[in-house]
């Protein structure tokens, strides 16, 4: 027992290290989540696209079974129209052996073969009829196809650009494959137009995505109190300010105001013809008089 | 002057608009609830004692209640829930409901007269078997107090005083079959008799004081036996040979087994074809069940096996009562045209009839498929029969002296689909009288509710301001509203059987038994029932009346071919039925109406090919011009694979056919077995409105919501997790939400849950989906909410761009484009489990929408969606405040008064409809489950309308009082400048 435990130890920082090795090898795959590799039209030897690298080796030297690597491929069929399925590429990946029995893909090359003269022809069949162009990949890496293809397909319109621009996302599970987005690199214009590509080969973009893990949801244990009570504000509109909460009152208050004001500025003005008419009195009274004096003559 | 009264009105009408919730005077004024039972499997009366008469029904929606025998009310009702189905009821020591559920393992003694339970006992349970419960019916001895229960392999006796076990035995052996438990003249003991693999007779002679088997016979028959044995009198049980071909007779007492077999042939030389015994309780006789009629037979004195009777179909025979000591009767039912015959016949004799009666039944319910007879004394001291009729339809009669007492369309308890139909739009000439006589009710029933708002009135007054609110005749009309508040709901039941209700009230306005579903016309159990809007016109709707297509296959199975039947919605109405020459997937009802404005329809058939309806040269062109652009998908949970599908040329099979098409797969989606198990599968709704696509932001931003039809959310979950919450440690179970395209099957947004399981249920409604499950680690609830935008056009911003036309706003969109979206997503705890979810809709998409929850106490709660943003901050800024975002909480709030259903239960809820009602603020909810019910809600208050409790005599009171202000301070004024004048 107490040999294991300074193992165990060395274990444990060798694990730490290749954690923190690993994190940093599977940073460009696991938090960027994808990788692009873009093909020419000609096939590349697919053992180029797998690095050898030497800290891949270092790390199986410094724990044998916690991770492993290893490459696989899968071929990519494609179809035109109701054609039959025909190889089409291959992927690359390097499967990697978690120390708790996982497996995942990561890095994963794409070579795309060159289109042939009858596919070629095939796919302007496609392209002048404004129809689907498939694609197919098995469900399963280990022993392929698993449980059945998976299908993607695209109206071949779609895709010609400059040349063929074609984009893969590949939504994987583990060793299986979930889904295969296939379309083209950009947008996808409709109504459709007939338009010949310039370069008849094949540009592609790969993805590879991988399970995204939910956020965990908030709790608030010690603002639980705080929340109790603030649970009654949150209810309620948000804050408001003064004019906006009493407008309505404020409005006919006003008007009342302002009435009052034009009254009270009236009243004097009012007030003054009525004391003119006051100090006027006199006279009509005067004139009355004087009238009902002359009537009376 | 006029300013304070302006002020007054201007503060009275605030008052008046402002209302949320409900109040204890606003209930059954938009709302009705109408309880249900569902179809009757067992029925026990009890009316011997004084008091109540009232019998006790089990149903197939799991139910248990009493019925009032006089008036067909529930006096009291318990919903068991879907998992444990009633097996027997039966009622011990006149005082107890003692039913047995879930296979026999749960026994429950209830109270009779108020339903309250008494006891339960939990049985022990070894394997699967037949659930069998016997209660001894001698009364006054003390044996009385126990019943036998035989249920998962284990036979028990319990005390019906209290539940306590007083032996249990266990009856279990690979291959055994126990089908009856019964005793011999209450004896002391007990007979449990089953059959061995169907090939040997068993029989276990158990002693009643402590369950020791006194006796074990066994006998074999070497061509085996066919189905289940029935037990005709004391010691004789009838079976049939596995060839069905023979009756066995199994003679037993102590000790030893004798088989007779009679050929059915030799007997009954006319029966050909499938023979069946009827399992009915006829003490002596039994019957057997051939294609052509229903064979009633007997044991002669020397033990032969006679034929007594030969009914033809339809006919049912109840089991038998016992009226006087060694007198019983049973009834039977003979159906001729629309008409019952009803005889009720003595078991001993069956020329004598005690009772024949004749009652004329509604063509709508179809053929008696139940009877229950209880018999009661009359005046005149002779014997008088009820019987109780469960008829094709679910529905429960009542029939006494040859009348139908009462009855109850219980089939709407079991509603599978359903939709809306507007009503007739109101013709013009409406008498003057009848205008008159409105106006003076107007007049009263304001003048009333003046009263009421200043205080005056008396609690009479408001008593019949309340019978005034609630029995408004402007609700239960037969017309169109301007508010498009009253609608008819049609549903359609289990059963087949085609429903109109009435927004108003809820009253059936016609019903239709789909006679193509009838279980008497060979449909033995319709599956696949589908409802959906045939025709609704329009541009002749003052002439035409909308149609609603019923589509539906007889049987489980998926190459049996669909009914295709269209019914009148506003009279109910057969207008064509059809049977289809293909089987019936899938039915996909097309954006598209033709000229009639009928929609067009795709049935999908097991070959994937499609099958365009209605089947004319109009459709076809309007299909044809949008082929290219239609597209569908199919699921297979049981293998976890989705697939989407395009169309492309004829069908193979049928080239001449030019209404049919054959698909082509485009897309599959495969989830792997060992890690993901589909769990649902949620849609936007097709006939959902969005007001905007563009969302503005706290800071004067725009957001672009990603609106796409095809948008569906699927969640999948570890298969180990499948099963109870808790069977499983958080590191097994996860649950990934995915959003994916069905056109192009792209998964936009994929997340994984870890320590999440099932149940499932979500939501998807314009760019935002939420879903709700169990969180393991945190032993909670919790709802989640994933919200999409379009990036795509998220750089229309610029306004001068926009007015100078240089946005791509209008450009057409292909989904095949390289989706550019960005997915915001928050969790929150959630207390209740949820049975249903689904959102509010209203007609033009602005107002804000609500969650309504199906709870697990079958309520309704209304939760506003934005307590579900995922944008919600734990201190929001001030322009978000502005925006109405509330801060973060991890707990949604369930506020009491937002409860649609206030006060009343859903019971056993399964489904929650929302329809869209002409006012934009309001919309109908309608839920569904053993119970209906309906209300009306506005999420965010009634903001187009005043209500209907707007008081308009005050208004014009006011406006009157304002008027004559006017003209005395007028006059007042004129007066005073004269008198000023003479001064």
């Amino acid at each position: 027992m107490k040999h294991t435990k300074p193992v165990f130890y060395f274990l444990f920082v060798a694990l730490i290290f290749s954690c923190s090795s690993l994190g940093f090898q599977s940073d460009e795959l696991v938090i960027d989540d994808e990788e692009f590799g873009i093909e020419g039209g000609r096939a590349t030897d697919p053992v180029h696209a797998i690095p050898t690298s030497t800290p891949a080796s270092r790390r199986r030297v410094d724990l044998d079974s916690s991770s492993d690597s290893k490459s696989v491929q899968f071929t990519l069929e494609h179809a035109f129209g109701d054609s039959t399925y025909s190889p089409a590429g291959t992927f690359t990946a390097r499967l990697k052996t978690w120390s708790h029995g996982g497996k995942t893909l990561t890095k994963l090359r794409f070579s795309r073969n060159g289109l042939t003269d009858a596919e070629k022809d095939a796919f302007k069949r496609l392209l002048e009829e404004d129809n689907f162009y498939t694609i197919r990949v098995p469900s399963n890496v280990l022993n392929p196809p698993g449980k059945g293809y998976i299908l993607s397909s695209v109206p071949a319109r779609c895709i010609p650009r400059e040349s063929l621009d074609e984009h893969f996302v590949i939504h994987t599970d583990g060793v299986d494959i979930l889904a295969l987005n296939y379309g083209s690199a950009g947008s996808c214009q409709y109504p459709r137009p007939l338009k010949f590509p310039k370069k008849w080969s094949f540009n592609s973009y790969t993805v590879m995505k991988n399970s995204e893990q939910a956020r965990r949801t908030p709790t608030f244990t010690e603002e639980l109190l705080a929340a109790e009570t603030g649970e009654e504000e949150a209810l309620k509109a948000p804050e408001r300010s003064f004019w906006s909460k009493y407008w309505m009152y404020l409005i006919p208050l006003g008007l009342i105001v302002m009435n009052a004001i034009t009254q009270a500025m009236n009243l004097p003005e009012e007030q003054q013809p009525a004391g003119q008419s006051a100090s006027q009195a006199p006279q009509p009274i005067a004139q009355r008089a004087t009238n009902s004096a002359a009537r009376r003559r | 002057m006029a300013a304070r009264f302006f002020l007054g009105f201007l503060i009275l009408l605030l008052h008046s608009i402002i209302s949320c919730g409900v109040y204890e005077d606003q209930v059954g004024l938009a709302d009705w609830h109408q309880r249900y039972i569902g179809k009757t499997k067992h029925a026990v009366f009890h009316s011997h004692k004084t008091g109540r008469k009232r019998v006790v029904v089990s149903t197939e929606e799991n139910v248990i209640a009493s019925l009032d025998l006089r008036t067909g009310d529930i006096f009291w009702r318990h919903v068991l829930g879907e998992n444990d189905p009633v097996n027997q009821v039966d009622i011990s020591l006149g005082k107890y409901v003692i039913t047995l559920s879930s296979e026999g393992s749960v026994l429950r003694a209830w109270n009779l007269p108020d339903g309250q339970l008494i006891w339960e006992s939990v049985l022990q349970f070894s394997a699967p078997s037949r659930s069998l419960l016997h209660v001894p019916t001698k009364f006054g001895l003390e044996r009385e107090s126990v019943v036998f229960v035989f249920g998962g392999g284990w036979l028990h006796a319990i005390s019906s005083i209290d539940g306590e076990k007083i032996w249990k035995k266990e009856l279990y052996t690979e291959g055994l079959d126990i089908q009856q438990v019964f005793q011999q003249d209450d004896s002391d003991s007990l007979y449990a008799v089953g059959f061995l693999d169907s090939l040997q007779f068993v029989a276990y002679h158990i002693s009643v004081k402590n369950g020791e088997v006194l006796e074990e016979s066994k006998k074999s028959f070497a061509s085996g036996f066919y189905g289940s044995m029935l037990l005709v009198s004391r010691d004789i049980l009838v079976a049939l040979d596995a060839s069905r071909s023979s009756i066995v007779s199994i003679k037993f007492s102590r000790g030893s087994v004798s088989f007779h077999q009679t050929y059915i042939s030799d007997i009954v030389p006319e029966v050909a074809g499938i023979v069946e015994i009827v399992p009915s309780k006829l003490s002596g006789l039994f019957t057997l069940k051939t294609d052509a009629s229903l064979v009633l037979f007997r044991f002669n004195s020397i033990g032969e096996l006679v034929v007594e009777n030969t009914f033809s179909h339809p006919t049912i025979l109840s089991d038998s009562i016992s009226i006087t000591e060694g007198h019983q009767v049973f009834a039977v039912m003979q159906h001729a045209e629309t008409k019952v015959h009803i005889a009720v016949r003595f078991v001993n004799d069956l020329t004598s009839e005690a009772l024949k009666e004749t009652i004329e039944l509604h063509p709508q319910r179809g053929n008696v498929q139940k009877v229950f007879i209880n018999n009661y004394v009359k005046t005149d001291r002779s014997y008088g029969f009820r019987a109780l009729l469960v008829m094709e339809d679910h529905s429960l009669l009542l029939v006494q002296q040859g009348k139908i007492v009462w009855s109850r369309e219980d089939g709407l308890a079991s509603v599978v689909d359903s939709t809306t139909s507007e009503l007739p739009v109101e013709k013009d000439g409406v008498s003057v009288a009848k205008v008159e006589h409105s106006l003076f009710e107007w007049l009263k029933g304001h003048l009333l509710k003046l009263k009421e708002t200043l205080m005056l009135a008396t609690p009479d007054d408001i008593a019949a301001i309340q019978e005034m609110r609630l029995k408004s005749s402007e609700k239960t009309k037969m017309t169109r509203d301007h508010n498009g508040f009253r609608k008819l709901i049609i549903v359609l039941t289990k059963a087949g059987k085609v429903f109109a209700l009435h927004t108003g009230d809820g009253r059936v306005v016609w019903s239709l038994l789909l006679r193509s579903l009838r279980i008497s016309e060979g449909c033995e159990c319709p599956s696949v029932l589908k409802l959906s809007q045939w025709q609704v016109p329009h541009h002749r709707a003052m002439v035409e009346s909308p149609s609603v297509l019923v589509l539906a296959k007889c049987g489980p199975d998926f190459l049996q071919s669909g009914v295709f039947s269209i019914i009148d919605s506003y009279t109910g109405k057969l207008r064509s039925s059809q049977k289809l020459p293909h089987s019936l997937l899938q039915v996909i009802p097309l954006p598209f109406t033709d000229s009639t404005e009928q929609r067009l329809h795709l049935v999908i058939d097991s070959n994937f090919e499609a099958h365009l309806y209605p089947r004319t040269p109009d459709s076809i062109d309007i299909f044809l011009r949008e082929i290219s652009n239609i597209y569908w998908y199919a699921v297979d949970y049981i293998e976890g694979i989705m697939k989407g599908y395009s169309f492309n040329g004829k069908c193979k099979a049928d080239m001449e056919d030019q209404y049919c098409f054959n698909s082509k797969e485009l897309w599959s989606i495969i989830f792997p077995a060992h890690s993901e198990k589909l769990a649902i599968i949620a849609t936007r709704k097709m006939n959902e409105v969005v007001h905007t696509q563009a969302k503005v932001i706290a800071d004067q931003d725009v957001m672009y919501k990603y609106i796409s039809k095809s948008l569906i959310f699927v969640a999948t979950i570890s298969p180990k997790a499948a099963g109870e919450i808790g069977s499983v440690t958080p590191e097994e179970a996860w649950l990934i939400a995915y959003l994916i395209d069905a056109v192009t099957g792209r998964i936009l947004h994929r997340v994984i849950h870890q320590g999440a399981q099932g149940p499932v249920n979500a939501v998807v409604s314009e760019n935002w989906v939420v879903y709700h499950y169990f969180n393991l680690r945190a032993h909670r609830y919790e709802m989640s909410v994933i919200e999409i935008y379009d990036q795509s056009r998220a750089d229309n911003k610029d306004v001068l761009k926009l007015v100078l036309g240089k946005h791509n706003l209008t450009s057409p969109i292909s989904l095949y484009s390289r989706p550019e979206v960005v997915v915001k997503s928050q969790s929150y705890f959630f207390t209740h489990s949820v049975k249903v979810m689904t959102v509010t809709t209203t007609a033009k998409g602005i107002t804000s929408k609500q969650l309504l929850i199906g709870t697990i106490a079958d309520q309704v709660l209304a939760l506003d969606k934005r307590y579900l943003d995922p944008r919600r901050t734990a201190s929001p800024t001030q322009s978000e405040k502005e925006e109405g975002i509330i801060p973060l909480t991890d707990t949604l709030p369930i506020i009491p008064q937002s409860y649609v259903t206030h006060s009343l239960q859903v019971e056993g809820i399964r489904g929650i409809v929302t329809i869209p009602a002409k006012l934009e603020s309001t919309t109908l909810v309608f839920a569904y489950g053993v119970d209906l019910f309906f209300t009306r809600i506005a999420p965010s208050r009634t903001y187009d309308s005043l209500t209907e409790d707007f008081n308009y005599a005050l208004l014009l009171i006011t406006i009157v009082a304002l008027v004559a202000a006017i003209l005395v301070t007028w006059v007042l004024s004129e007066k005073k400048e004269l008198r000023d004048r003479w001064k």
